[in-house]
């Protein structure tokens, strides 16, 4: 007998190739049209401060759906991340009328967010529930907390340098909050694609069973995702906070949808499994130009979430239709 | 034994001509794989047909294509002699073909009658289903087959047993001419088996057909009229079965000498390695204790459903048995999970290879190097260059074919799939390797490569657990064989004692 | 099967019921006269309707996130049509919503089944299309009292035998429905097709189908709801019963229905809403801020939803005789 082994390559296509045949660079084509439909239907948008003052629509939102892109693509879900930040920055506020000075507010924040995760991860690791009919309760439960607290009364009175979080600027046009969700933007890419956290997420969600017989601790890695979103949206709380200087427990209502749309939009598949943090950022983008293009023109953002709610099922009818259509 | 000289006195004579249900030179494909590839078979009113074969043999395939859950790609169907065609489910069973499959397949939540009547149950007046009517004819169905079983009953209120008998009522209820029984004594105690053995009598009298499947051979020559066997997706013999002796269908579902096939292997064993020390679980195993030596395989033998999976999911960290203890190399080892099975150096290589072994939408390195990231990565950081590595020199050893190691594992035959699993648990370098039904479903070529590197591993010093439902793959590849029969070790034995009638009369308790 | 019957969801949620009835009782004896509970009824009546439309979609593994946009958008049609022709009998109207919700029903239904998008995507992305084109049919404006008929306002509240109509519908669409789910061939097979798919095509079953049609009805009730909605409130408007969703998918859990599909009961819907709506009525009358209704009624979701999977639980196959014998 010769020598039967053949030699079996790494890769039939190189990453790049792959990369420009996916989702991401659809969507940033997306993204580019419209900024140029933008740029061509108002005066106002090629200005360097309108520009900045689009990506205040989407930074927040940004931060929780990296977090919640892992969640989902590991096959879980939080609708409870506008909740908690809620929860935060009611937090945040009834520490304000006691005295405590920005650093202490920030560490609240935070520490709301985490705990709140870890509740959200405690009931859906250890007992075992469905995420999403739990984080429709504790949805209710966070904001439910924050409307005992405060009623229909508004904390304010936050403290001056408290302010740098969600109005300061660190160059320019350039926006602490931008320069912080590129941060994040970045961390988040690392733990995804980079590490081997990212690839027990993937392999969670491309089959939870099959991972945890491969020695992946299944339950460990979805409680430090539940943790991670919870963080992210009390970061996210800080920034709002700050930006708006008050806080009311309707603060970021129907959040979670626009969160989730965003990671849908983005390419990750909500039934788990894959998805990519670029495709988030990009996604966070479009729907940051179509809510700022659409406002430049006086169309009320009500009817902004018509273009919102077709590209969500668009994107995901069209490539499914044109299969059907093929066959 | 009244019932057969009442047998005998009837007119068996008439062979009728036509058969109800025929099948002309069906083949079925899937993706890379060939199911069936042209078989025939026919069922006659009145008689029983026994369907035999390995599993992978094509006879779950020929029950969906029988009964419109998959289309065949080649040949027909034919009811009465003219053609057919079955496009869903019910299409099937308008004609009258039923069939109790292998796994219950019915529905926890509805009542027994419900599950019974399902998608044709009676109606009264509004055209709503006539609930009244519909428990009395459940009730007389039910106590047709000696099942006594509240039709009121939840379905999830039942034991497995009882569980099998409402989907042998759903069958009946079905105004059948074909009934399809896909191993059905595999969950059954043996007065049960004996109850649904009169059952099917009573299913000819009344002339119905027959299809029955099976692995026991007894139950085939005690009820079979005839015989059909299949061998990887083929018709391979058929005949009555007075005319066939047991060493002959054994030899055509086979196909070859069962010495042939396996690999010579020196057969010398090192140090104990491992051992279990009464292993026990409040309802799937008790009281199993046994020990392993290096170099050697260790064979578990059993029919479905003795509890052999789940002593060996319990062993890897899966589920927690309720007492029990494990030593590895010498040391107590506690295990909570597969990763601290892995960590110890037991893996396992499940059946549900689609579910549990793979990540089929993954790629091949990625599956590979999963449990072995901590070694192929810096830091927590991944490195492509090293997993690409690990995963080549893996697959390498185990000849897999594939475009590229970036291929998805669901593209891949089942065969080269398994061996990304059994790759995958090697790259960890792994004390005792767990086979669960290793070559199930895969082709003869896989086949045997899997088990020459079963044998290359033991050469190498590494522990072997191998479970297996085909008495000549226990045979021929373990030193040592342990029988279990509903949860517990019925016996263990070697050298000259391992022999298939031992195995199968403690498998079966006879 | 007595024992069967103390030991089922419904009659345990009907203790629950009875129990905070009680405790209540002691605070505020007037909250259970008859009169009173019979207000209680009415006030949940809508929930009760939508969380039985909510309890045939999520049997059968899904969700429909979209059922209070659907009604707002149908309550703002019929609306619009009472304005424009204000002579239009009440019947033709009651027909038109029911028509209009099924159809937006059917749209979800669609989608789900025939492009195998996942239910949570799209009736996430039909809310907000839902949501926006009531802003583009009623330009941002609200319809108020004074613009309706008279007869259009009447009808929920004309009494009969001592009961509102709004009430009666009630009654009547928990009598309909539990026939529908107990003696019907699509009834069981909402059961069947979520409780285990794979064995219901075996069955014959077109599971695809069977989630288009609950989707059709849970929007043909959304739509009736709508109606009763707009004509007893007198008022429609784009955000009308904004976030109710969640209220109806917590009646559904607290109810018993399972969010993993095939389990659930018509009554159990209905005993969840009442939960709900006693709670609602009984906050201010026992001088508890309603604030705290939201905290309450997350709580109770994720209560019931611990509870229910404790009492899911799933049983190994029992392979050792002692084991099933001693069950």
């Amino acid at each position: 007998m010769t020598d039967t082994t053949r030699f079996i390559p790494d890769r039939l296509q190189s990453p790049l190739e792959r990369r420009l045949k996916s989702w991401e660079t659809l969507l940033l084509a997306v993204a580019v049209s419209i900024f140029i439909v933008n740029s061509f239907t108002s005066p106002y948008f090629l200005n360097a401060w309108n520009l900045s003052d689009m990506t205040f629509n989407f930074t927040e939102k940004a931060m929780i759906a990296f977090a919640m892109a892992l969640l989902i693509i590991a096959g879980e879900i939080d609708l409870s991340v506008a909740s908690i930040i809620a929860l935060a920055s009611t937090a945040m506020g009834a520490a304000v009328q006691i005295g405590i000075g920005t650093p202490g507010l920030v560490l609240i924040g935070l520490g709301v967010g985490l705990i709140c995760g870890a509740f959200n991860g405690f009931l859906v690791t250890k007992l075992g529930l469905p995420s999403i009919v739990v984080t429709i309760g504790t949805m209710s439960l966070f904001r439910g907390i924050s409307y005992i607290i405060l009623g229909d009364q508004a904390y304010r009175g936050y403290p001056s340098d408290f302010s740098f979080f969600g109005q300061g600027y660190v160059f320019w046009v350039i926006s602490f909050e931008f320069v912080l969700f590129a941060i994040i933007a970045l961390i988040y890419f690392v733990i995804l694609h980079n590490t081997n956290f990212g690839r027990a997420v993937y392999a969670i969600g491309n089959n939870p069973v099959g991972a945890e017989f491969s020695g992946i601790r299944v339950a460990r890695v979805k409680f430090i995702l539940f943790l991670l979103t919870g963080l992210m949206s009390g970061v996210a709380a800080v920034c709002l906070t700050s930006r708006l200087a008050s806080t009311r427990p309707s603060i970021a209502f129907g959040w979670e949808l626009e969160i989730v749309t965003m990671v849908v939009l983005g390419g990750v598949n909500i039934l788990g499994g894959s998805g990519t943090i670029p495709g988030v950022v990009i996604a966070a983008f479009v729907m940051g130009l179509v809510t700022f293009g659409l406002g430049l023109l006086n169309v009320p953002g009500i009817v902004m979430s018509i273009v919102i709610g077709l590209l969500l099922i668009g994107v995901i009818a069209l490539p499914r239709l044109w299969e059907k259509w093929k066959s | 034994m009244l019932m057969e000289t009442d047998q005998k006195s009837a007119p068996t004579g008439a062979e009728p001509k036509v058969p109800v249900l025929a099948l002309r030179e069906v083949t079925k494909t899937f993706p890379g794989v060939t199911a069936l590839s042209e078989v025939s078979l026919e069922l006659f009113p009145g008689k029983v047909t026994a369907l035999v074969g390995e599993n992978g043999a094509g006879k779950s395939t020929v029950v969906k294509i029988m009964t419109g859950i998959y289309q065949p790609n080649g040949g027909q169907i034919e009811i009465d002699g003219s053609p057919v065609h079955f496009p869903t489910a019910q299409d099937a069973g308008d004609v009258g073909v039923t069939a109790i499959h292998q796994e219950t397949v019915l529905f926890d939540e509805l009542s027994v009658a419900e599950n019974v009547f399902l998608g044709h149950a009676p109606r009264g007046r509004f055209g709503l289903i006539d609930t009244s009517a519909m428990m009395d004819h459940s009730r007389e169905i039910l106590d047709g087959i000696g099942a006594s079983i509240d039709p009121r009953t939840k379905l999830k209120d039942l034991g497995i047993a009882n569980k099998h008998l409402v989907a042998i009522a759903r069958a009946l209820s079905i105004d059948a001419r074909v009934v399809i029984m896909d191993e059905p004594t595999a969950a059954l105690s043996q007065k049960e088996i004996e109850e649904l053995y009169e059952l099917v009598e009573e299913l000819k009298a009344q002339g119905k057909a027959i299809l029955f499947i099976s692995h026991k051979f007894d139950e085939i020559f005690r009820i079979a009229d005839s015989y059909t066997v299949f061998r990887d997706g083929a018709l391979v013999g058929n005949g009555a079965i007075a005319d066939v002796t047991e060493a002959e269908l054994v030899k055509l579902m086979v196909g070859r000498d069962v010495s042939q096939i396996f690999p010579n292997r020196e057969r010398n064993t090192g140090d104990e390695i491992f051992s279990v020390d009464g292993y026990e679980h409040p309802t799937e195993f008790a009281d199993i204790s046994f020990t392993l030596r290096r170099g050697e395989i260790l064979g578990f033998y059993g029919l479905v459903g003795a509890g052999r999976s789940e002593f060996m999911q319990a062993l890897f960290g899966i589920t927690r048995p309720s007492s029990g203890k494990v030593t590895i190399d010498g040391e107590d080892a506690i295990i909570r999970s597969p990763a601290d099975a892995v960590g110890k150096g037991i893996v396992y290589v499940p059946e549900d290879r689609g579910r549990q072994g793979a990540i089929t939408t993954l790629p091949i390195f990625q599956n590979v190097t999963l449990p072995s990231l901590d070694r192929t990565s810096k830091n927590g950081f991944l490195r492509l260059a090293e997993e690409f590595k690990l995963a080549r020199e893996y697959t390498e050893r185990l000849d897999l074919r594939a475009a590229s190691l970036d291929t998805d594992v669901g593209n891949l035959s089942g065969g080269n799939q398994q061996k990304v699993v059994i790759a995958k648990w090697l790259a960890t370098q792994p004390k005792v390797i767990i086979l669960d039904e290793p070559t199930k479903g895969i082709d003869i070529g896989s086949k045997a490569a899997v088990h020459e590197f079963m044998a290359e591993l033991a050469a190498q010093g590494l522990a072997v657990i191998m479970i297996s439902s085909e008495i000549p793959e226990v045979l021929g590849m373990s030193d040592r064989v342990i029988v279990m029969r509903e949860g517990r070790i019925a016996t263990e034995v070697t050298g000259e004692d391992m022999t298939p009638e031992t195995l199968v009369r403690h498998a079966a308790g006879i | 099967m007595p024992k069967q019957i103390f030991t089922s969801r419904e009659f345990l949620l009907t203790g629950a019921i009875v129990l905070l009835l009680a405790i209540i009782a002691t605070r505020f004896p007037a909250f259970i006269a008859p009169s009173n509970l019979a207000n209680v009824f009415n006030d949940t009546a809508p929930l009760i309707l939508l969380a039985i439309g909510q309890m045939i979609v999520i049997l059968t593994r899904c969700i429909d996130l979209s059922v209070a946009a659907n009604l707002a958008l149908t309550g703002m049609v019929v609306s619009m049509i009472n304005v424009a022709v204000p002579g239009l009998p009440v019947p033709i109207i009651i027909f038109v919503s029911v028509a209009f919700g099924a159809l937006l029903g059917m749209v979800n239904g669609i989608l789900v089944w025939k492009l195998e998008i996942p239910p949570i995507v799209v009736t996430l992305g039909t809310m907000t299309i839902f949501r926006g084109t009531i802003f583009l049919l009623s330009e941002g404006k609200w319809i108020n009292a004074h613009e309706f008929s008279e007869p259009f306002k009447a009808f929920p509240r004309t009494e009969l035998l001592g009961l509102p109509l709004m009430s009666w519908i009630a009654i009547a669409a928990v009598i309909l429905f539990s026939v529908v789910m107990s003696r019907t061939t699509l009834g069981r097979a909402f059961y069947a097709a979520g409780g285990n798919p794979h064995a219901a095509t075996y069955a014959g079953i077109d599971v695809g189908r069977t989630q288009f049609w609950a989707f059709t009805i849970s929007g043909a009730l959304a739509g009736l709801t709508g109606y009763l909605w707009v004509s007893r409130f007198a008022v429609a408007f784009v955000d009308l019963a904004g976030g109710f969703e969640l209220s109806v998918v917590a009646a559904c859990v607290i109810g018993g229905v399972a969010i993993m599909g095939g389990i659930g009961s018509v009554v159990g819907a209905m005993l969840g809403a009442l939960f709900l709506g006693i709670i609602s009525n009984a906050l201010p009358v026992v001088n508890i801020s309603p604030f705290w209704q939201l905290a309450i009624s997350g709580s109770a979701i994720i209560i019931a939803v611990a509870l229910n999977a404790q009492a899911n639980r799933e049983k190994g196959r029992i392979i050792l005789k002692r084991a099933e014998n001693a069950t």
